[in-house]
């Protein structure tokens, strides 16, 4: 037997073993997703137990080295893990931006004392993480932001407001851009920092969005301490760790573009009929389903070309930077079409009958995809200068 | 497969660029325009084209051919879209010797794809009838007489027709208009008594002709394929040839689409560079957007007439529509950011809106192939 396939099968029975029934599953939705922290949200007692079990393995972030925490396997063991998770419909165990952002950032930018201090706490899921970057006036243009931070020795006095900080009230720690330095172009005196929101002078505030709910807070600084040894990288360069972390957030929200399970159009066609021909009933909706159906599928190859292009070591070609502009504008597309394929229940706001008005809050949800992360502007900006070339005006 | 070129792709690739970016340009195409050739295309140029063996690109090793697959000779036309060169590659290679492969009979395919690949037989199919792709609406008639058959019925949108030396005519021989059943595809030699081969002009200046069958008599050794069973064979090459011409659109466009942006980076107005105006930036933004997401379909749908994939009709619509709408797009927006420039004939970014709406219209535009592709969703 291969030492993959002996892999294979330890993995198996360890799962088959160790995994609760009720984590086999799927999920509901973002909100029964387990996020960890100092006071877990826990909808099931397996959650919790689920997590520890597979951090204990270093399974919760399977590809990190096991001395930060992780499982170390190399991309054919990950593969097996995740088929072999996907066989029994197993949960994943712990989500949360440590795993998604900060950590790909520290891995890359954190000192050893750093990754030693920060990563095993994310793997384990004791320490929940939020991320402070856009404010009031810096929202697009990210690079004038103006929460201040002083220097006091062996540690920085911050005083300011970030804004759009999901789980703010949530989360433990936050990893935040601070203003150390004034003097220079917007781009330069930015640090990346980390601390404690239990720290003393943090407040929240959650943010309901038209949607009804949200995972948004305003999240305010008066006189809060962060310590130097929580500086990531230089001080004032910490605009090259927010690029890089924008990038991992981009892909992650430009999965939105997938395809949903059932189609739209066999769903129209469910509510509204066909004709003798076989045709949707309706004609002019019949073509904007066609429409919004085949870029879904051509956005799909290129997620699979690009994937593949990095794979034979091309790297990330321009491709890559249309992801976050067509993926959100999709899911946009999607969730209008929704609307237009289901009518009345699509438009309830609240009750049984409408399962809780889940696909008019998906929908004044997926409005803000476009704006969060960059929006589809910006990309067009970015794509414009940096793949194309045109000049500044 | 995985969506990228390997190294034989990637050095055919390149040699094509090289080759007509020399050999069959626009300027080339602009000569033949000007001198008023019937042809449309340089037999010379076709004659080197054959040598490096494109005439048999796609065509099987056992039939005198490279066997590089589509998605090779996907790669020419890509290379002959952007510099707009005119050959028979779509006529004879893409289409007739893909309808060979599909129906012929061992000895058909010995006695004509090996004439194909050695660049000595041109041959292009004649289908369309009236001013639409309307494959089963064909009514074109094929009636058994004796050891054969009369065929009666005309023909529009021939690719090549004044210089090809064999049609593939489709005509009826059995059920009614709408039918898959019934259709079949007889090889008719241009010297056919009661064929009448027509010049048509096009807006792209190629050689495209029309065909009068006024009892034209064929022997039974000239079916191509059992008779009344050409549809599946032939729904096959249609898919095939639209999959060609999205990649041949794909070229086209990306050329038109750098163009403009070259110009947008060197044009001057208000005292600077147009190129930095947002207004046309974003527009320039989006359609790069759309171009790399039509070069992802084109090669997905090249690899599935090479991997024999089941969806290859859904991938056909969806490229060529897909393909359709970016060239659609690509070739208005390169005469409205040219501005008054564009639009002379002097300036060359004219003669892409010009081949693009006649490659978009052959064998089934984007009205056509987005209907197709949502019947293929069920819808």
């Amino acid at each position: 037997m291969s030492d993959l396939e002996q892999f294979r099968q330890e993995t198996r029975s360890w799962l088959e073993e160790n995994c609760p029934a009720s984590m086999r599953t799927p999920s509901k939705g973002f909100d029964d997703l387990y996020n960890g922290g100092r006071n877990p949200e826990i909808d099931h007692p397996d959650q919790k137990i689920w997590c520890d079990r597979m951090a204990a393995r270093g399974w919760t972030v399977p590809h990190w080295p096991k001395e930060y925490g992780g499982g170390g396997l190399d991309k054919d063991e990950l593969k097996i893990l995740r088929q072999e998770m996907a066989a029994i419909t197993a949960r994943s165990p712990l989500d949360s931006f440590g795993i998604s952002m900060l950590g790909p950032a520290l891995l890359q930018f954190g000192t050893e004392e750093q990754k030693l201090e920060h990563l095993p706490k994310i793997a384990r899921g004791e320490i929940r993480w939020c991320q402070g970057y856009s404010e009031p006036n810096a929202g697009s243009d990210l690079a004038s932001l103006a929460t201040k931070a002083e220097d006091k020795g062996d540690h920085y006095l911050i005083n300011g407001q970030k804004i759009w900080t999901s789980y703010a009230d949530k989360a433990d720690w936050i990893f935040c851009l601070v203003r150390t330095d004034n003097s220079g172009s917007k781009h330069e005196g930015i640090s990346f920092v980390l601390f404690d929101m239990a720290s003393p002078g943090v407040t929240t505030r959650p943010i309901k969005l038209i949607s009804g709910s949200s995972p948004f807070c305003e999240t305010f600084f008066d006189n809060v301490k962060a310590y130097k040894t929580n500086l990531i990288g230089e001080e004032g360069k910490g605009w090259a760790i927010a690029k890089y972390l924008l990038t991992h957030e981009r892909e992650m929200i430009s999965g939105f573009g997938a395809a949903p399970k059932k189609s739209v159009g066999q769903m129209a066609l469910e509510t509204m009929g066909s004709d003798a021909s076989g045709r949707l009933a309706n004609g002019v909706l019949r073509q904007t389903i066609a429409q919004y159906q085949l870029d879904t599928l051509v956005f799909g190859a290129t997620m699979a070309r690009v994937g593949d292009e990095a794979k034979a070591g091309q790297g990330l070609g321009a491709a890559s930077s249309i992801f976050k502009y067509y993926g959100t504008e999709l899911n946009k597309r999607r969730n209008e079409l929704n609307l237009a394929a289901l009518g009345e229940q699509a438009l309830g706001w609240d009750g049984d009958e409408y399962r809780g008005g889940v696909i008019s809050r998906d929908w004044l949800r997926s409005k803000g995809n476009s704006i969060e992360g960059g929006t589809s502007e910006v990309q067009l900006n970015i794509i414009a200068k940096r793949v194309l070339g045109l000049p500044d005006a | 497969m995985a969506l990228v070129l390997n190294e034989e792709q990637a050095m055919l690739k390149e040699a094509a660029a090289g080759f007509l970016a020399e050999k069959a340009s626009i300027k080339q195409l602009r000569e033949l325009r000007d001198s008023g050739s019937e042809q449309g295309f340089s037999s010379d140029v076709w004659g080197e084209m054959a040598q490096m063996g494109w005439a048999g690109i796609a065509i099987a090793e056992e039939f005198g051919g490279l066997g590089y697959g589509y998605t090779g000779l996907g790669l020419v036309l890509e290379q002959a879209g952007r510099n707009l060169s005119a050959s028979p590659l779509q006529s004879t290679v893409l289409v007739a010797a893909t309808l060979i492969a599909e129906l012929g009979s061992q000895e058909q395919k010995q006695k004509l794809l090996p004439a194909i690949a050695a660049g000595e037989l041109l041959a292009t199919l004649a289908l369309q009838e009236g001013g639409h792709h309307a494959p089963l609406q064909t009514a074109a008639s094929a009636v058994r007489d004796g050891d054969g058959f009369v065929i009666n019925g005309g023909k529009l949108m021939v690719l090549d027709a004044t210089s090809a030396a064999t049609f593939i005519v489709i005509a009826r021989s059995g059920g009614t208009a709408g039918d898959e059943q019934g259709l079949s595809a007889f090889l008719v030699d241009a010297g056919a008594d009661g064929l009448k081969v027509e010049q048509r002009s096009l807006v792209d200046s190629r050689n495209v002709g029309a065909l009068i069958l006024d009892n034209v008599r064929v022997s039974s050794a000239n079916l191509l394929g059992a008779e009344g069973q050409a549809w599946p064979g032939l729904s096959r090459t249609l898919d095939i040839a639209n999959i060609g011409l999205a990649a041949e659109l794909l070229g086209l466009s990306a050329e038109a689409f750098e163009r403009t942006v070259a110009y947008l980076k060197e044009r001057k107005q208000f005292g600077r560079v147009i190129g930095s105006f947002q207004g046309l930036q974003h527009r320039a933004a989006e359609l790069f957007a759309e171009l790399e997401l039509g070069r992802s379909i084109v090669l997905q749908a090249l690899h599935a007439v090479d991997d024999g994939q089941a969806d290859l009709a859904l991938m056909a619509s969806a490229a060529k529509a897909k393909l359709c709408e970016v060239a659609q797009r690509a070739s208005n927006e390169a005469i409205q950011m040219h501005g008054g420039i564009g639009m002379t004939d002097e300036y060359d970014i004219g003669f892409f809106i010009k081949r693009a709406r006649v490659a978009q219209h052959t064998f089934g535009d984007y009205n056509y192939h987005l209907d197709r592709f949502a019947q293929l969703n069920g819808f």
